[in-house]
């Protein structure tokens, strides 16, 4: 297993890299404008004293790798912002001031990630059951009644945008029958079910759609391995068909589903906008809308970079994971 | 009552006759091989023995009966104890027909379970015992491992131990051994064969090769398009054929121990045109590097044929692609007509193994042979079209083939599709990595035929690239035996044949099946007696 730890170690190597590189291409997009950044930064109202000390703090006059340098100072070991009078602390990780909030942009988004984050994940196992289960189910049930009504619910899935199967789902279960309260965000730590019911329709409309692609990805990715030489082997010694799917087939087609679901799982976290707003959740997706219309740059850097870091996370993860479904992949 | 009772069997997909009106018997403990060439219907037999066309929409249509159970009328639940229970199946290729995922003790397992309802600590218990049973060394550490990490031979073996699981009364072997370098191969056979004695199991081989029939079984039946073509006792059909078929085939099949049909010597060695010096080659970096060639030093010589004959693995097609400058050697130099040689040089040319993936499929034949015609400047379109429609007739093609696909064209016209190609830069060297060796036995003697036809012609010299011995008997002027990245014997093809003289090269020709089949149990208690010492 020396192998696979190496392997594992890459990885996680080669995404402390990435993030970096990240950073670098997110401060330069973002920072190297055309205009007055330290009066973007600051916000219109700003008198042009306090723009005048924006620019010092983010040593804004000085050549760009030294801003650049601070910026990641301020990430891995914290930084202090003087305002003249005043020295205010900003412990690591660091994203900066939001001068037109008035608050830290980690702390910021550190109030919006739990939202954001549990609606990702509990719709990331909605959609994995749903989808999975009907792409296995369209595989076996190939060419017939059932493979053609699946096909057809989840071409609809793909096609519905969220804000119709959310909007449908709320006023038929909380509004004509009132099975579920209108959701309400409700912190995991302070009640867990409460957590739970509230969520339940976001997970359900986020996860509908996003399990369409997954069920279309597994019905493709089961087909091409069904089709391979080593199923045909335990066909011709009589191992059940159930056996065949679940165990040989779906192996094989685990590999495609773990990397999609990677690549859904990063971009949900602050991509799931459209969600968030219709539910109300205060998550990252919204803050990221509401921090782009007033050009809050500095949290707009701080929201890219970690969402960049969640994308970055789940591949590495997905990439792990890869290579204990399969261990070839260690070797290559 | 026979093991397998097969009356006026017939297959149909759609309405292709894949095997129409055959009828045979095995009894118990005899072995019966069904010899054809591709598209002979006789893997369908086969797979229809164990039901495996139920549900694919193949119409089966006579009586099928195996060990006991009629396999048309039979349930599902009968079919799947008869499969891997009562007879069970061994596939071509054992790398793709094992589960990659899974490590091989428990593959067996599983189907051991599936038969028996035994507990899993019992029957990895058995999945041990059945992989010791066919020589796998250490095999109670070695089920743990996947099949990427097993050897060709060893999976084949694998294989074979996953259908002794359930001591099975029929062992029905798909190609056993094709995919399988030739000492290798009879290993396989030889495994085979004492199985059988011991077991006492009735045995269906399913082969292309002549000569894998003769080394293994009591009986041969010969099969063309569906239809049983001579059946009999195996030193009767492959002694004395009395079909025309049967002849043709036998014809076709390369011997190994039979010197090359025409001998021109002349008087003096022509002059070289290719010549390589110290050539090595090495793959990967620091630890995992690897030297895929190393030392090895050729001289072609002009109208002659230098065979290059070893096992996967030994270099020899890394050589070829060096020699014509697809591959940068690590050390050493070749040399084209005495001046040293970088990158390609259209006088050089290649004919590759896979006619099938050699050729692009969305560009029609003619626009791949005229590429090398338009890399070399020609831009005159009424001339390429001209020189290509030459070259298709040159290579027993029709000019009016110009604007086909590759789909459109058998194995061996698109073999010499290949060849053409070759021929479009005025080459006067070709290697060929491999040429024949996708084809049927007739139409890879009709294409050996065209390559020395165009030598006599053009005066080219060939290098023949091949893993058979007895191809590259047929072709070669002088062979060069290659192991493990070095040549280890080089000269004359007959001496090199007749009289070999490095052990290596001797165990290659030992482990050739032998067509007779009294000469084939000879060699094989031979071989038996060089295992033990």
């Amino acid at each position: 297993m020396s192998g696979f730890g190496g392997f594992a170690l890459r990885r996680t190597v080669g995404a402390v890299v990435t993030l970096f590189a990240i950073s670098v291409i997110v401060y330069v997009v973002f920072y190297v404008t055309p205009g007055n950044v330290a009066q973007i930064t600051c916000g219109p109202r700003c008198s042009p004293a306090q723009v005048q000390q924006v620019a010092e703090q983010l040593h804004l006059n000085d050549p760009l790798y030294t801003q650049y340098w601070h910026f990641l100072q301020g990430l891995v070991v914290g930084q202090d912002y003087s305002t003249g009078t005043s020295v205010e602390h900003c412990s690591a990780p660091c994203l900066g001031l939001s001068y037109q909030s008035d608050q830290q942009v980690t702390a910021l988004i550190l109030a919006k990630l739990p939202v954001s984050l549990s609606l990702v994940f509990g719709a990331m196992v909605l959609w994995l059951i749903l989808g999975v289960g009907t792409g296995v189910l369209s595989a076996w049930r190939r060419g017939r009644l059932t493979e053609r009504l699946l096909t057809g619910v989840t071409l609809a899935g793909v096609a519905t945008p969220v804000f119709v199967i959310g909007l449908v789902l709320m006023i038929v279960v909380c509004g004509q029958f009132q099975l579920l309260p209108f959701p309400q965000y409700v912190a995991f730590t302070d009640d867990p079910e409460q957590w739970a019911w509230n969520l339940l329709l976001p997970w359900l409309s986020l996860a509908l759609i996003e399990a369409a692609a997954f069920a279309r990805l597994t019905r493709a990715a089961m087909l091409e391995t069904l089709a391979e030489d080593h199923i045909r082997t335990f066909r011709a010694y009589g191992v059940g068909e159930r056996s065949v799917i679940g165990r040989h087939a779906l192996r094989g087609a685990l590999a495609p589903v773990i990397a999609l679901n990677a690549n859904n799982f990063g971009s949900a976290v602050g991509g799931a906008v459209l969600t968030e707003t219709l539910f109300g959740l205060p998550g990252i997706g919204q803050e990221l809308v509401h921090a782009v219309n007033v050009v809050d740059l500095p949290v707009v850097v701080g929201m890219v970079l970690v969402i960049g870091f969640f994308v970055v996370v789940a591949n590495v993860v997905a990439d792990v994971l890869y290579a204990v479904a399969d261990r070839r992949v260690v070797l290559a | 009552m026979s093991l397998v009772n097969v009356t006026d069997l017939t297959v149909e997909f759609g309405s292709l006759h894949a095997v129409d009106g055959l009828t045979f018997r095995l009894e118990q403990g005899a072995a019966l091989a069904l010899v054809g060439e591709s598209g002979s219907g006789k893997s369908t037999v086969a797979s229809a023995l164990l039901g495996l066309h139920r549900g694919t929409g193949a119409r089966v249509g006579g009586s099928i009966e195996v060990a006991g159970v009629d396999v048309q009328a039979a349930s599902d639940d009968e079919l799947r104890r008869l499969r891997g229970g009562k007879a069970a199946m061994v596939f071509q290729d054992p790398l793709s027909s094992l589960d990659p995922y899974y490590a091989i003790g428990d593959q067996i397992a599983e189907v051991y379970r599936v038969h028996t309802r035994a507990s899993r600590r019992a029957a990895r218990a058995r999945a041990v015992e059945v992989l010791d049973r066919v020589g796998i060394p250490d095999a109670v550490r070695r089920s743990r491992s996947r099949p990427h990490e097993f050897s060709g031979g060893m999976r084949q073996r694998a294989l074979i131990a996953m259908a002794l699981a359930c001591a099975p009364g029929l062992l029905i072997a798909d190609e056993p051994t094709t995919a399988l370098d030739v000492t290798v191969q009879a290993q396989i056979l030889d495994l085979l064969h004492t199985l059988r004695e011991e077991t006492g199991m009735g045995l269906l081989l399913v082969t292309h090769d002549v000569g894998v029939a003769a080394e293994s079984v009591d009986e041969v039946l010969v099969m063309r398009h569906g239809r049983a073509v001579e059946h009999g006792p195996v030193s009767a059909v492959l002694g004395s054929p009395a079909q025309p078929y049967t002849r043709e085939l036998l014809g076709a099949v390369p011997r190994v121990d039979a010197p090359r049909g025409h001998a021109e010597v002349p008087e003096k060695p022509a002059e070289a045109v290719l010549e390589a010096t110290g050539l090595r080659r090495e793959f990967g970096r620091g630890k995992r590097a690897f030297t895929a060639v190393d030392d090895v030093s050729l001289t072609i010589r002009r109208g002659e044929t230098l065979g290059i004959v070893g096992e996967s693995g030994s270099g020899k097609t890394t050589l070829g692609r060096m020699l014509v400058g697809l591959l940068e050697p690590t050390a050493g130099e070749v040399r084209y007509d005495g001046h040293a040689r970088v990158g390609v040089n259209p006088a050089v040319q290649m004919v590759f193994q896979d006619p099938v993936s050699s050729l692009n499929p969305r560009r029609s034949v003619g626009e791949s042979i005229a590429d090398p015609l338009r890399a070399r400047g020609e831009a005159d379109e009424g001339r390429i079209r001209g020189r290509v429609r030459e070259l298709l007739e040159r290579v027993g093609l029709e000019a009016a083939h110009y604007d086909r696909y590759p789909h459109e064209f058998s194995g061996g016209q698109r073999q010499r599709v290949g060849i053409a190609r070759a021929l479009a830069a005025d080459p006067r060297v070709i290697v060929c990595d491999e040429p024949v060796s996708a084809l049927d036995v007739t139409t890879q003697a009709q294409v050996v035929a065209l390559l020395g036809e165009l030598q006599r012609e053009l005066g080219l010299a060939l290098v023949f690239v091949a893993h058979d011995l007895a191809v590259v008997r047929q072709v070669s002027d002088r062979v060069a035996v290659m192991r493990r990245g070095r040549i280890v014997e080089e000269g004359p093809a007959d001496e090199v044949y007749d009289n070999p003289q490095n052990p290596y090269t001797k165990q290659l020709l030992a482990a050739v099946p032998a067509l007779d089949p009294r000469i084939a149990a000879q060699r094989r208690a031979a071989r038996r007696e060089l295992a033990v010492v």
